[in-house]
């Protein structure tokens, strides 16, 4: 039998309207972009502002004091100072406050022997929030150790100075990371679920047997099925686009070809996988469910969209290398915040060209004009 | 002229399961071939087989000179195969989707628009090639299925069920059209589980669990009882009549017709003995014709289990049988604009068996739904037990039992587990739970298979079951929506001896039906149409309305399209 374009077009002409008439791939393609877009735009935000600090001064001293000070003078943190340990730690527990630190009662004489120590106290419930508590609190430390010997006249102590600077995203908004990651999610999302959906749904509805008995050939039953969800996601991709660069003002500073065609690659990874879930399924519920698991979820945690991979365990760490979405991310995070980076895109490049391969060999392999 | 032969095709799937026993035959294209069976039959596979969408395990085959899964190309160009369920985009128009099938096809210019107008005319959907699929009824659907089916003019056409799903009307209107293309030399093969559509047929092809028990004109299998089925008139209760009847060694099988019942003998058997055995004195016996449905339930041995021990585990319930226990009294549902269900009335009697019939999409799913509770009302009143569904909807379900459309078992739990949990749910507790359920497994013969669970138990034993878990909780009232849809003739009869018995004790069914033999087994019958009631009576009264010697099928047709012709004019 042989390919005929006419079919094919006819074949992703009727998967588009079907698209557009059926109000729940409506809702999976442009509704849930949106909101997920807008969440991670607006709703989530990994930055603190002010933290609440109790702070407990056990006993009145001229270094505790100049601690204090640094404290208050701080743009990240709000001091409250507690009277007894019972009362903060109450606060502690309303989550009043985030954290306590304690200056002991003989922290005048430890300073003065050069080994003073304070005690801070995090909400281990709240690890993110403890973690930004203890990294501020020793940066304020620190503030402190040096106003205090500059004060003393005495020579700073030698050794290395930690100085942070953040590069390709100055100001450290975690929208700038967070949102070129949410395209990968939204792009897996139509990809993967709306397709293994759809195509499941013929199985079911008895369309794919009536198909099947007409002069159509596998490759134009497989292009019919990616043509009209890429041009969908490429759709999205430019509805996301707008808004993180023009509404989100997050900057871009790679190529828009090198966009285009990086996500390319990616969609028709992601499709690839959705096509092969809803063959082997032929179950919209079973398909949504698989797709769930495998496309989606292991886009949200393991491609560093949210978490970082680089602070990950060994075994999670080395799970996340199959899956495409990792390497997306870093392409999108690298077109966005640094520019063209050749060496970085590369790399990411070559394995979203495997996994975009061996799924769509699979796909092709697993398809079968046959009901067994 | 085009052929199909088999060659020792057989084909088994999994291990052990074996759809299509070593068959061999030719199949001519001179008039329409049935291939008829009940459910799991095989005739499905059979027919994919032919279109090349399954391979046989063994053996092999040509359709119209072609083998189906080498020759795929050539099969296509030449063959039409309508799978069983609908499947054509429901969210794309009639004429888009004729447009879309045509395109696969590669029909194009002026031979496609000749095509669109011969078959939209054919089919008589000219009026609504810009509605939606999906908002088609089922009738126009299977028509449109078909259309898009013959759109490449193929030389064989393969019909998987066409008319399940479709009312008398539709069916008739089916079958038409197939004939006339039957006529210039299509070779057609119809399948279909539905007995008197084996009538229609030239050639028929009798399946059943995977083996051809009978091939030939469907004339020759009913001639097998010849002479052996008797019409029996009687004063006496048609129905104790029947159920005494069916405990007599002649007799082979024996079902209602309005108010007499037929017999079949076994062969060999004269008719007197079988009327002196029976009670009655005033009984008078006529020879009858045999149908196709005698000759097929004959073939496989006849009906095995003739009475129904229902009798014994149920209680009677008392009370003069012009008591009213059912009413309903404007009874009206909308769904937005439309009128599902249109100020019906109608009062059911203690012990009656009371039909409720309608064409596709009339609204007698709706109203049946109203009457057990199931559905809310929009306005008038259903009564049962004298109490209001409106505000005693729960106090009303405790005294009615329910089996809903394809059984609504529980297919993960077991048959020991489906019965303690609905027994349960019915307020059935303890020692008294026990002994329930114990009488259920000894009446219906669950022994054997109380740790199977019902997806692995035959459609037969699905049905018995659920009707068990229905009865439970000694219902006084029994509702059944579509109890014997995709059941084979025999388990049918089978249950029908199960409701007589019921009715024996006092107990009121309700029941939805769509096969017109078994409306026969009603003792008053609601015809609806368009959310109206347009007939009630017996159904002797009702084919009196058509003429003198209507079948149902034939009076059903009628009433249906006066009062269309009543509501459009």
């Amino acid at each position: 039998m042989t390919f005929s374009f006419a079919r094919t077009l006819t074949l992703c002409r009727k998967e588009s309207k079907l698209i557009l008439r059926d109000p729940s791939s409506l809702l999976i393609a442009v509704i849930i972009p949106l909101l997920l877009l807008f969440i991670f735009g607006y709703g989530i935000n990994l930055d603190s502002n002010k933290l609440r600090i109790g702070v407990l001064v056990e006993q009145q001293s001229q270094p505790a004091n100049a601690f204090l000070h640094v404290l208050n003078g701080s743009p990240y943190i709000e001091p409250i100072i507690g009277s007894h340990r019972a009362e903060l730690v109450q606060k502690l527990n309303r989550s009043e406050i985030r954290g306590i630190v304690v200056i002991p009662v003989n922290f005048a004489q430890q300073f003065a022997t050069q080994h003073a120590t304070i005690q801070l106290i995090t909400d281990g419930s709240e690890p993110n929030i403890a973690n930004f508590v203890q990294a501020y609190m020793s940066a304020i430390w620190q503030i402190w150790l040096q106003q205090q010997n500059e004060d003393t006249l005495t020579t700073p102590p030698t050794g290395i100075q930690t100085e942070l600077r953040y590069w390709f995203n100055s100001a450290a908004i975690s929208q700038y990371f967070i949102l070129p990651g949410a395209i990968t999610i939204i792009m897996t999302v139509i990809g993967s679920i709306l397709t293994s959906l759809v195509i499941a749904r013929e199985w079911e509805s008895g369309t794919m047997e009536a198909l099947l008995s007409t002069p159509m050939t596998k490759l134009e039953l497989l292009l019919s099925k990616l043509l009209p969800y890429y041009l969908l996601g490429l759709i999205a991709l430019v509805i996301c686009f707008i808004i993180t660069v023009f509404i989100m003002h997050v900057p871009f500073r790679g190529s828009l070809l090198l966009l285009l065609l990086t996500s390319s690659l990616f969609l028709f990874t992601v499709l690839g996988l959705g096509l092969l879930i809803s063959t082997l399924t032929r179950n919209q519920f079973n398909a949504a469910m698989i797709a769930l698991n495998v496309a989606f979820l292991p886009s949200v945690m393991l491609s560093g969209f949210v978490f970082e991979v680089d602070s990950m365990p060994l075994l999670v760490r080395l799970a996340t290398y199959i899956i495409p979405a990792r390497y997306y991310v870093n392409i999108m995070q690298t077109l966005f915040l640094a520019g063209d980076i050749g060496s970085v895109l590369m790399i990411n490049v070559l394995f979203l060209v495997i996994f975009m391969v061996l799924l769509l060999t699979i796909t092709i392999k697993k398809t079968r004009l046959q009901l067994d | 002229m085009n052929q199909i032969i088999l060659h020792h095709i057989e084909k088994q799937f999994g291990q052990d399961t074996l759809a299509i026993k070593p068959l061999s035959l030719t199949i001519n294209s001179d008039g329409v071939t049935g291939l008829v069976g009940p459910d799991g039959a095989g005739k499905t596979t059979l027919l994919r087989m032919m279109d090349g969408l399954l391979s046989p395990t063994q053996g092999n085959m040509t359709v119209a000179g072609l083998n189906p899964l080498d020759d795929r190309a050539s099969l296509r160009a030449i063959l039409g195969y309508m799978p069983q369920k609908f499947s054509l985009y429901e969210n794309l128009t009639v004429a888009e989707n004729l447009n879309l099938f045509a395109d696969l096809r590669q029909i194009h210019g002026q031979t496609r628009q000749d095509r669109f107008d011969k078959l939209l005319a054919f089919t008589d959907l000219a009026r609504f090639t810009d509605r939606l699929a999906g908002k088609l009824s089922g009738g126009m659907k299977q028509k449109l299925g078909l259309a898009c089916t013959l759109l490449g003019n193929p030389q064989v056409l393969l019909l998987d069920e066409p008319g399940v799903g479709v009312d008398p009307i539709s069916r008739q209107e089916l079958w038409k059209m197939v004939h006339s293309l039957a006529n210039e030399g299509m070779l057609i093969i119809w399948s279909t589980s539905y007995l008197d559509e084996a009538e229609q047929c030239q050639d028929i092809l009798l399946l059943n669990q995977g083996e051809l028990i009978f091939r030939g004109k469907p004339t020759h299998l009913t001639q097998r009882v010849e002479g052996r089925v008797y019409a029996l008139k009687s004063t006496y209760s048609h129905r104790q009549l029947l159920l005494d009847a069916l405990k007599l060694p002649a007799i082979s099988d024996g079902v209602i017709e309005g108010n007499d019942i037929r017999l079949i003998l076994k062969p060999e058997q004269p008719i007197e003995p079988v009327i002196a055995a029976l009670p009655s004195h005033d009984i008078t016996a006529t020879p009858t014709q045999g149908r196709f449905e005698d000759a097929f339930i004959d073939l496989l041995g006849g009906i095995k289990q003739k009475q129904s021990v229902l009798t014994q585990i149920m209680p009677t319930f008392n009370g003069s049988p012009n008591d009213i226990v059912i009413e309903a009294k404007g009874l009206t549902r909308t769904f937005g604009t439309f009128t599902a269900t249109d100020h019906v009335n109608f009062s059911v009697k203690r012990g009656e068996i009371f039909g409720l019939l309608g064409p596709n999409g009339a609204g007698k799913s709706t109203t049946f739904k109203m009457m057990c509770g199931l559905l809310s009302i929009s306005a008038g009143q259903a009564l049962v037990l004298g109490l209001d569904l409106k505000k005693s909807a729960a106090q009303v379900r405790q005294k009615l039992g329910y089996m809903a459309q394809r059984f609504s078992l529980y297919d993960k739990l077991t048959v020991q587990q489906n019965l303690a949990f609905f027994s349960g749910i019915y307020g059935l507790m303890g020692r008294q739970q026990k002994a329930r359920s114990q009488e259920m497994i000894s009446a219906f013969n669950f022994q054997s298979i109380l740790d199977k669970t019902p997806a692995e138990l035959p459609l037969g034993f699905k049905q018995r079951l659920a009707l068990a878990c229905a009865l439970m909780h000694n219902p006084e009232i029994v509702f059944l929506d579509e109890p014997t849809s995709g059941v084979d003739p025999i388990t049918r009869r089978e249950f029908w001896i199960h409701i007589n018995s019921l009715v024996s004790k006092g107990v009121t069914v309700m029941v939805t039906t769509h096969f017109m033999d078994e409306a026969e087994y009603c003792d008053r019958i609601a015809l609806v149409n368009r959310g109206k009631l347009i007939a009630l009576g017996s159904p002797n009264e009702l084919k009196q309305k058509v003429g003198e010697n209507a079948t149902m099928e034939q009076t059903f047709i009628q009433l249906v399209l006066d009062s269309e012709s009543k509501m459009t004019a």
